[in-house]
């Protein structure tokens, strides 16, 4: 169900917020909807939304230039807060591929991870320089997973960091509930020496 | 044998496997989940035609969206409504308890669970909610997980994770009149940043810790991931097989016993090292109140609205302005002059027994402000129950507060519990971000005891000029 991601190209688009939380990226009222598609016109709500609906101008992903936008470069602690992993559909569904930020909000990043949106944490002098470049609305970057590198027109490339094992999932897009079922031995042998107290029996006075 | 801390100690009982790059497979003791992050997670195992592996070990709130209102009234938001019926749907086809709406063991689940006896110390546990850390506070090792994590732990008890660093958050010195755990908590949020504690599980030690009760641990560990952590812990002590003990799920009997004997192995050892520390001196500590839109934007309830100008790191300043801006708030006013239009006493973070006990010592025989709207939504029903067994809902209802059925309620705003534009309100939740309890809501995060002052003023005030251990007359016996 993940789509596999090897070399990216796309428009970035800059956000130069710092500590943009989940709840910001995705309201909770819109935490209701039952499906993971089409979240993508919540994203940012009130950034982008007045209270009765109507749209607030100004935001930069409603852009012309940056509508199109796969690269967010965010400021840092980018998805802080709640663990929602609405946050990272309502990226997926905007159309985003990729956000680069200084660094990440955990759960933020674990859920991306899981889901195939590609986040890449850059020191925070360098996020700022592309923000700017790409301020302009036409820079155009390519992300090799592979080999660990951005580059762009004008831009020296530049090699970032990333943990083996989500390199390796998104490069695959794994499932990772088909990874945990190849180790069913190491489980069941848990399960026999599991203390028989931690499994939950309810008293008979429940009520009390 | 090297000293470890209980953090190492559960992790290591619990990694099934661990692969070159860095991730482990854990096994998973408890899974509580709620109608808000598990719909999709069923619809996943539905779609990929796999059941739950261990529904025994899974259970299931309402909390998020329920109405605090009348039980018995159909729930108006069709959305709300509609996740409801869906969590009762998928119990059933994948054979978990549920404690629904009408369930006396409703509530949420960052309560209910450890006063059903579901949270055990040494056991892992998960939940789709960034605020399991909670759990830590009887010596679980919690975490908060997204929705395919969620899918994940159904389908398979286990969860791939890279090991958090550990981080030893130690509070020294007895806490002063009218200073909490809340205040503790808010404190060192403020002196870390909300990013001081990401990738790390923090566990909370030293002498001030050891002297709260399990539920003011509760609150220190709830608020942990306000400072970016990946959970939170407290080494377990009596207090703890105290508050467990004789719960409804507990273990019985002889599984007591032996559960006990593990549980007693679990502290950190003297000596165990962390890959970060922090500590702090709680003894000068006063009542606190934030002032913006993240829980680090926090001043004592002395002091005044900062200015940005004072700001030295420019995207600092300009998030203060915007904080300023968004809160309707003037650089330099005397917290104690900012007046209030809501105050809500509820949430995960302060909902329990005892928050709503010394509440009720500051409203006992007085009245709320005219034209202040004051809740008390108790953590869960159970909490609920019991404080009317002491005679607090009356308390608080003849103080002219609302006392409401258990839910997140105006934590959140995912019921009909929410602000208006423009309001200004005394929290006792955790989170005060822009539009959280309501679009254009104003959030002021503080103790219980704060929240109950301000009700009764219209305005934030110093609790310490009210007695707080007073004596009230609470009616247990009687019940
Ligand atoms: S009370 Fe608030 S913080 Fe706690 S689980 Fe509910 S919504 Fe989350």
């Amino acid at each position: 169900m993940v789509e596999p991601i090897r070399v990216m190209e796309g428009k970035a688009a800059p956000l130069k917020v710092n500590d943009v939380d989940t709840d910001q990226i995705i309201p909770a009222q819109f935490l209701k909807l039952l499906s993971r598609k089409g979240l993508g016109k919540y994203a940012f709500y009130r950034w982008r939304y007045n209270e009765d609906g109507t749209p607030k101008p100004g935001f930069i992903l409603d852009d012309p230039r940056f509508k199109d936008a796969e690269i967010l470069i965010a400021g840092k602690n980018f998805g802080i807060g709640s663990s929602r992993e609405n946050a990272v559909w309502a990226l997926l569904d905007l159309g985003i591929r990729c956000v680069i930020a200084p660094s990440f909000g955990d759960i933020f990043y674990n859920n991306a991870a899981k889901n195939g949106l590609l986040c890449i944490r850059l020191p925070e002098d360098l996020v700022e320089r592309l923000q700017d470049r790409a301020m302009e609305g036409d820079l155009i970057l390519r992300i090799d997973l592979e080999k660990q590198e951005i580059s762009g027109k004008d831009i020296e490339a530049i090699r970032f960091d990333i943990e083996p094992h989500v390199k390796e999932r998104l490069l695959k897009g794994l499932d990772d509930i088909t990874m945990a079922l190849l180790y069913e031995e190491e489980i069941k042998r848990y399960e026999e020496r599991m203390p028989s107290y931690i499994i939950p029996k309810p008293s008979r006075f429940l009520h009390e | 044998m090297t000293a470890k801390t209980i953090f190492e100690k559960i992790w290591e009982a619990h990694v099934l496997k661990e692969r070159e790059d860095g991730s482990a497979l854990l096994y998973i003791d408890r899974h509580l989940t709620h109608e808000v992050t598990s719909p999709v997670a069923f619809e996943t195992l539905r779609m990929t035609g796999r059941r739950v592996r261990r529904p025994e070990l899974t259970f299931a709130f309402m909390d998020h969206n329920v109405p605090t209102g009348d039980r018995l009234q159909p729930i108006k938001d069709r959305l709300s409504a509609e996740q409801i019926k869906t969590l009762m749907r998928n119990a059933r086809e994948f054979g978990i308890t549920v404690f629904d709406l009408l369930s006396p063991f409703q509530g949420i689940v960052h309560v209910a669970g450890p006063e059903l006896g579901l949270t055990l110390p040494g056991i892992t546990l998960v939940c789709g909610d960034s605020h399991t850390s909670t759990h830590g506070a009887l010596g679980a090792l919690a975490f908060g997980i997204g929705t395919s994590e969620v899918a994940h732990v159904f389908a398979t008890q286990t969860l791939w994770m890279k090991k958090p660093r550990s981080m030893e958050a130690r509070m020294e010195g007895e806490l002063p009149y009218g200073a909490t755990a809340k205040d503790a908590i808010l404190w060192m949020i403020r002196r870390i940043g909300v990013g001081g504690a990401i990738g790390h599980v923090v566990e909370y030690r030293g002498s001030a810790v050891e002297a709260m009760s399990v539920e003011e641990r509760m609150t220190l560990c709830n608020m942990a991931i306000e400072a970016g952590a990946r959970s939170a812990i407290v080494s377990p002590d009596e207090k703890v097989y105290d508050y467990i003990k004789d719960t409804p799920y507990a273990p019985k009997g002889e599984e007591w016993e032996e559960a006990l004997q593990s549980w007693r192995k679990l502290p950190t050892d003297p000596g165990a090292r962390y890959d970060k520390s922090v500590s702090f001196d709680l003894s000068r500590l006063e009542p606190q109140v934030t002032w913006g839109t993240n829980p680090g934007m926090t001043v004592s309830v002395t002091e005044e609205v900062p200015d940005p100008r004072d700001f030295d790191d420019p995207s600092e300043r300009a998030m203060a302005e915007r904080a300023l801006r968004y809160m309707g708030l003037e650089p330099g006013t005397p917290i104690t002059k900012i007046k209030v239009d809501v105050v809500f006493i509820g949430s995960c973070t302060n909902a329990r027994l005892s928050d709503l006990i010394q509440a009720a010592k500051i409203v006992y025989g007085r009245r709320v402000a005219p034209g202040v709207r004051a809740l008390v939504v108790p953590g869960s029903q159970l909490v609920k129950r019991k404080a009317e067994r002491l005679g607090l809902h009356r308390i608080f209802m003849d103080a002219g507060f609302e006392w409401r059925n258990s839910g997140c309620s105006m934590c959140i705003a995912m019921n009909e519990d929410r602000l208006e534009p423009g309001q200004r309100c005394a929290s006792t939740s955790n989170r005060n971000f822009e539009n959280r309890q309501g679009v254009g809501g104003r959030t002021h995060l503080v103790s219980p005891i704060m929240a109950a002052a301000a009700a009764l003023e219209g305005r934030f005030v110093d609790v310490r000029e009210y007695e707080l251990d007073r004596e009230i007359p609470l009616e247990w016996e009687a019940a």
